[in-house]
């Protein structure tokens, strides 16, 4: 109990101020709770499946399998397959790191995950389509060309710019989030 | 529409491991919960910052900052309300696309549009979580650099 009061401290203390700031500006407040609360049942609406799915990835894909298509060594195949199932995702972009925790516990490369992540927060497919609908084809394509290789950039940066223990560490904390 | 598409995916997989192995199911979604609650504390915050910034937040204000004209601090602005805000996609599209024909730049939407997308400053507590500090915000701050020259190339491409 008291640990869980702990864990949920920073909602707690936040959900008092935003109650508080209800009562000096009722409407602003009110309008607050009520995008928040449009936002959870988004939340509880596209979040189930995904860890549903992650959980059943966990248990029956054997770890050799994600090594030998996505792990180190797996060339420009495994860049491939990060992007698309980077791209082929849904939701906000914290719905990719639980993903990518799994990934890792599966043997998944460090600049591969970098990659799916940055494919994920930027070129989804249906995204993309929504995008060229509402800000024209030529902003939207542009932007996607630039993406794409500044996706590897960033990922080759950031592996080069982690240490090997430092990404050791990261791996050994995915082991842990579902224990 | 997304999230048809996932629930069906998730019934069809979940059937067949259950066909398959009841006891590894069984396993798999306690993963899968304990997956979830491990991260619901942070998410619950990030839901009521986000109430909080866009009750306060609205179209006029920002279209009046990051107008055509706005110039360099337009888009240095639009790469920090891009950072700090998050709207979901239905809502930043459209609303993008109405900033753009009540007079706000391309530079600076794309600039936007993009650190919206790819830099999170109110996820940023749940990306440590997973990453760690250290490349959590590293990622950031690339990700909010590069945002500067997506900008300047649909600033020269789209005009």
């Amino acid at each position: 109990m008291k640990k869980t009061v702990k864990r949920y401290r920073g909602f707690l203390i936040l959900f008092v101020i935003m109650i508080v700031f209800t009562m000096i500006n009722y409407e602003i407040g009110m309008k607050a709770f009520g995008i928040s609360a449009n936002s959870f049942k988004e939340v509880l609406f596209l979040v189930p499946p995904i860890f549903v799915i992650l959980g059943l990835l966990d248990v029956w894909v054997p770890r050799e399998f994600m090594v030998k298509y996505m792990g180190e060594g797996s060339g420009i195949r495994g860049v491939i397959i990060s992007f698309l199932l980077g791209s082929a995702a849904a939701g906000p972009l914290y719905g990719a790191f639980p993903v990518a925790a799994v990934f890792m516990k599966k043997g998944v490369s460090f600049s591969n995950i970098l990659i799916f992540i940055g494919a994920w927060s930027t070129t989804k497919i249906p995204m993309f389509l929504f995008e060229v609908s509402s800000l024209g084809p030529k902003f939207a394509f542009t932007r996607l060309l630039i993406n794409i290789p500044g996706i590897i950039i960033i990922a080759l940066i950031l592996k080069r710019f982690v240490t090997k223990y430092e990404r050791k560490e990261i791996y050994l904390n995915a082991e842990n989030v579902d224990s | 529409m997304e999230g048809l598409f996932f629930y069906s995916l998730a019934s069809i997989l979940l059937l067949v491991s259950f066909v398959k192995s009841r006891s590894k199911t069984k396993i798999g979604l306690k993963k899968a919960w304990k997956a979830f609650e491990n991260i619901l504390p942070q998410l619950l915050v990030v839901l009521l910052i986000v109430g909080l910034m866009l009750s306060v937040l609205n179209a006029a204000l920002i279209s009046k900052l990051v107008g055509k004209d706005s110039g360099i601090i337009g888009i240095l602005l639009a790469a920090v309300f891009g950072s700090i805000t998050m709207i979901p996609p239905f809502v930043a599209f459209p609303t993008a696309a109405a900033l753009l024909t009540s007079g706000a730049g391309y530079a600076q939407i794309a600039v936007f549009v993009s650190t919206l997308m790819m830099v999170g400053v109110v996820t940023l507590p749940l990306e440590i979580k997973y990453f760690g500090a250290k490349t959590a915000i590293s990622r950031n701050v690339l990700a909010f650099l590069f945002s500067f020259v997506v900008a300047g190339i649909i600033g020269l491409v789209v005009y």
